[in-house]
């Protein structure tokens, strides 16, 4: 297939929407597009595993190189593997749920699915890109529109937010981008410069270089996924976001930091990865704790996910910084997984709010009665993030610990209890929430009135359920796509 | 014996110089004769021959030296040449409505096409005096353009803040030049690269010309001018100058440092890294603060033109193919913001921040097109911006030190902080009164959708930075 299509539809889809007028036919478009997409990312996952066989010693599938900037070693690069089609399959389902819970939005619509088609674009285009040049523009792309998504149509002190989140994700890029200079003059000594990643990964970066630089790339990308203590965008960014923003957000813009970690930080620099294992792993359970124990704390249920966010993406770091196959497999098992159902999640709760017009806990209570499909899926959602077997949360963390306690050293497995541990933190704050919301008498009379869920909204709903509870039943479907990828990987980690 | 061959040749190797000279002249005589009347037409014809000016650049470069070896002409200078134009076109479309309220329209032409031509002849400079010749009739005509809005006492303080530090950067200049002709004995380029050994004189005649240089580029500390002028003066010559004048004299700097300086690379090296650091650092704090629109985009334009001299500290061509770039993109990122400032400040009177609270609810294609500039004088994608900055860094990345690179990366989010400050005002700050919707003429459009144009698709066209590094390396030394 060509990987150029997954770039041109979102950009046609987005020049369609300031063709369009009025709320219904941009919406219509942004739909289209956005199903056109989903129908491309399955095409490519059949093609996919029709061309892979196992063992066959490819490293990336579908590959196309245009020269860009051919004297500063910068091609527009793309192809994908068993990895980055799991993140396009991600993106895409997050993408399509977003534009249908977002069907209400009478407010300068236009520009607000431009900018949710926009944003997506740019997390495509990073999940393909083979070049670090091209990788770096597509994760920069999505940054003004995060920025004005959050601070026009937010909620609670949206600007602020919106600032936040912009300056600490612009920060992030600042450090990646010392990272990416660093890898481009130090790497292949003697040879031509170049950002391309596999040339980049062949010639060899040298371990004094590695170790100065690897923490800018990894703690750059970090920002992007929470990584302690660059993690305090995400409660103000997240809760004051736009359903569909949110979604986005959690769903797909944290990915893109976990995805970098791996791709470039840890495939490039893999013994500096090695070195500086420890400090990761005690960051990411640091986060683990921190973040469960803080969502304990909270009684707005978008800072509840939010926070819970924090703590789910520590695992994806705790994977990460495991340095093995299995504990690998299951970081990005993870990503995809807290991917979908933190959009779940917080589609859940942008149509509570959507009617009841408040997400505090004590305003909320008995809404299963009122509104039975969205009150399910809530529920559905914090049953998955707390890790119930059956769904994708259970699967993608357990993966996660088993590869964690096959390192034998004392504090790697104290790190792997500790997190572990957490998860008793996280079934009470999910079944406080659930009791308390969904649960119990009805608080507010006024509650009665409230409608269910409309036809949109359970398409967005039944999609990304499907897909959590496909991966909870049946892993193998994700584990054997993701392995090949991690093997390339490992082979590096070992050399 | 000239032939007609060589002759060609001479006319064609000017003719950058010869279509502006004709300008001129056309104003000179239309002046004479028919006064302030048929403006329209007027403006049309400058505008049209400017855009045979920006044209040129397709021509076949003529790679010649005229006038007893002092004026060079090649692919290169007629690059520099047709973008000082372009900015000259674009500004005198932007201004339209400011011109045609202005009795004294010619005037401003004239003035600002002396200076475009002073400009030329600097670019073309192989030998210091031509070099300030072409420098101080810049300079000279933009301190009365400064004085234009006649009625305001900014404006007069503006022009007299220019002429007085320009004249003074002018005088530590030419101290410089005469050390160093006392060093060299020549102050032919070529030869003075030969020349010239690093001593204690050489050394301070250069300090005094690096000076001389960072007063025209107002690098940090040698800035102090620059605010109160910029606020002074009408937006069409605070565009001009933010853009041509420090456009111009970057380019000959670049060269200057690399053809002539070469044996002085250590002190120079040391002395733009300061100046890298003042810059950015000075330029990001002060721009934090800024109420005024047009103050605040003349304490970026410093923290700019730090980034620019980073590029100065990478390898040859590269560094100048860089720098050469990132200008290229930075004419269309400024000229658009100025633009909209312009056409807003013209028909309201309001050029500060909180005026410009709501600003999206009346205007939206004012709005988009401001927030857009900004965003590439940001450097984030997709706007051209991000690839000049990024290209910037990477040539300077070879060898400046890593805590300079460090510092810059980290002053980027500093520097998105203040422009986003603008974004918000525009998009997300409530207010009561927005400013009305703004109704503009037909050129000034034209120009806007250019530049909006520009700042959008340029960057992904690699073959321009191509042609960029490869004209750089035939000529730049």
């Amino acid at each position: 297939m060509n990987l150029l299509f997954l770039l041109i539809v979102p950009f046609l889809t987005a020049l369609g929407v300031l063709a369009a007028k009025g709320l219904k036919q941009v919406r219509t478009v942004s739909f289209i597009g956005a199903a056109l997409q989903l129908l491309l990312a399955f095409y490519l996952l059949v093609q996919y595993q029709q061309i892979h066989v196992e063992g066959d010693g490819m490293l990336m599938y579908f590959e196309q190189s245009f020269a860009w900037f051919p004297s500063l070693g910068i091609s527009f690069h793309i192809g994908v593997d068993g990895i980055s089609i799991a993140m396009i399959l991600l993106t895409s389902l997050v993408v399509v749920a977003g534009i249908l819970v977002s069907y209400g939005m009478e407010h300068l619509h236009k520009e607000f699915f431009f900018l949710l088609i926009l944003l997506s674009l740019g997390a495509y285009g990073f999940f393909i890109a083979l070049d670090i040049f091209t990788l770096f523009f597509f994760l920069e792309v999505a940054v003004i529109p995060k920025f004005l998504l959050i601070g026009i149509w937010g909620s609670g002190n949206k600007e602020k937010s919106a600032m936040k989140l912009a300056l600490m994700l612009m920060g992030g890029s600042a450090l990646i981008f010392v990272g990416l200079i660093g890898t481009y003059y130090y790497s292949n000594p003697g040879g031509a410069r170049t950002f391309s990643l596999m040339e980049l990964a062949n010639g060899g970066i040298p371990l004094q270089a590695q170790l100065i630089f690897f923490p800018f790339l990894f703690a750059g990308f970090g920002v992007f996924t929470a990584l302690f203590p660059f993690h305090t965008w995400v409660p103000d960014g997240h809760s004051s976001a736009p359903t569909a923003a949110s979604m986005f957000l959690a769903g797909i813009s944290m990915k893109l930091g976990g995805y970098g970690c791996l791709r470039v930080a840890t495939f490039l620099m893999p013994v500096a990865a090695e070195q500086y294992a420890w400090i990761i792993i005690l960051l990411a359970t640091i986060a683990i704790i921190y973040g469960a124990f803080a969502t304990l704390m909270q009684t707005d249920l978008k800072y509840i996910n939010a926070y819970s966010s924090i703590s789910h993406c520590g695992f994806v770091l705790l994977g990460i910084g495991m340095l093995n196959k299995v504990a690998i497999t299951g970081a990005v098992m993870q990503m995809v997984s807290h991917g979908l159902m933190t959009a779940l999640f917080f589609a859940a709760i942008g149509m509570m709010y959507s009617r009841t017009h408040t997400r505090l806990l004590a305003q909320l209570g008995g809404l299963l009665k009122v509104m039975p499909f969205i009150s399910s899926i809530f529920i559905i959602a914090g049953l998955c993030s707390l890790g119930l077997p059956g769904f994708s949360g259970f699967v993608s963390e357990m993966t996660v610990f088993v590869g964690a306690w096959q390192n034998p050293d004392f504090w790697y497995r104290l790190a792997t209890i500790l997190s572990c541990a957490s998860i008793v933190v996280t079934a009470v704050y999910i079944l406080r929430a659930a009791g308390k919301s969904v649960m119990g008498p009805i608080v507010n009379q006024d509650h009665l009135k409230l409608s269910d869920a409309l036809w949109n909204e359970k398409v967005a709903a039944v999609v990304l359920l499907s897909a959590i509870v496909i991966i909870g039943v049946a892993p193998f479907v994700l584990t054997d796509l993701l392995s090949p990828g991690t093997d390339v990987l490992m082979a590096k980690l070992l050399k | 014996m000239i032939t007609m061959m060589m002759l060609t040749d001479i006319l064609l190797a000017l003719k950058h110089e010869l279509i502006i000279s004709l300008i001129i002249f056309l104003l000179l005589f239309w002046k004479i004769r028919f006064d302030n009347a048929h403006s329209e037409i007027l403006m049309g014809l400058v505008n049209a021959l400017l855009l045979v000016a920006v044209l040129f650049v397709w021509f076949e470069p003529i790679e010649t030296l005229l006038f007893n070896q002092m004026f060079g002409s090649n692919a290169l200078t007629q690059f520099q040449k047709s973008i000082l134009s372009l900015a000259m076109l674009l500004i005198s479309g932007l201004s339209y409505h400011w011109l045609k309220n202005n009795a004294n329209r010619i005037e401003f032409y004239l003035l600002l096409l002396s200076s475009l031509l002073g400009m030329f002849f600097m670019i073309s400079s192989a030998n210091l005096l031509m070099f300030y010749l072409g420098l101080e009739l810049s300079t000279i005509p933009l301190a009365a353009a400064a004085n234009f809005d006649l009625e305001k006492r900014k404006s007069s303080e503006a022009a007299m803040k220019l002429i007085l530090s320009s004249s003074f950067s002018s005088a530590l200049l030419l101290l410089g030049v005469s050390f160093l002709y006392g060093c060299s004995g020549t102050l032919q380029f070529s030869e003075m690269s030969y020349a010239l050994v690093v001593s204690p004189l050489s050394q301070f005649g250069f300090i005094l010309l690096f000076a001389g240089f960072a007063f025209k580029i107002s690098a940090v500390p040698f800035h102090l001018w620059t605010a109160d002028v910029y606020e002074g003066s009408p937006v069409p010559v605070t565009a001009f100058l933010s853009f041509a004048s420090k456009a111009a004299v970057m380019f000959v700097f670049v060269s200057v440092l690399n053809q002539v300086f070469q044996s002085m690379v250590q002190t120079w090296f040391l002395a733009i890294s300061i100046l890298v650091f003042l810059s950015i650092g000075i330029g990001n704090l002060f721009a934090l603060r800024q109420e005024n629109l047009k103050r605040f985009l003349a304490f970026s334009s410093i923290s700019q033109i730090g980034y620019i001299l980073i590029g100065i500290l990478g390898d040859g061509s590269q560094a100048a193919a860089s720098i050469y770039y990132f200008l290229f993109i930075y004419l269309f990122s400024n000229l658009a913001a100025f633009g909209v400032i312009g056409i807003v400040s013209e028909q309201t009177g309001k050029e500060s921040i909180s005026d410009f609270k709501g600003f999206y609810q009346n205007n939206k294609f004012l709005s988009w097109v401001l927030a857009i500039a900004l965003f590439s004088l940001a450097g984030v994608p997709p706007t051209a911006g991000f690839f000049g900055k990024f290209f910037l860094l990477i040539a300077g990345g070879a060898n400046a030190y890593l805590g300079l690179m460090i510092f810059a990366a980290l002053n980027l989010v500093v520097s998105f902080y203040y422009y986003l400050r603008v974004v918000k005002a525009i998009f997300m700050d409530a207010n009561e009164s927005p400013l009305p919707k703004i109704e503009f003429d037909f050129t000034p459009k034209i120009a806007l959708y250019f530049c909006l144009a520009a700042i959008l698709l340029l960057g992904f066209y690699g073959p321009i930075y191509e042609h960029i590094v490869h004209i750089s390396k035939a000529y730049s030394f």
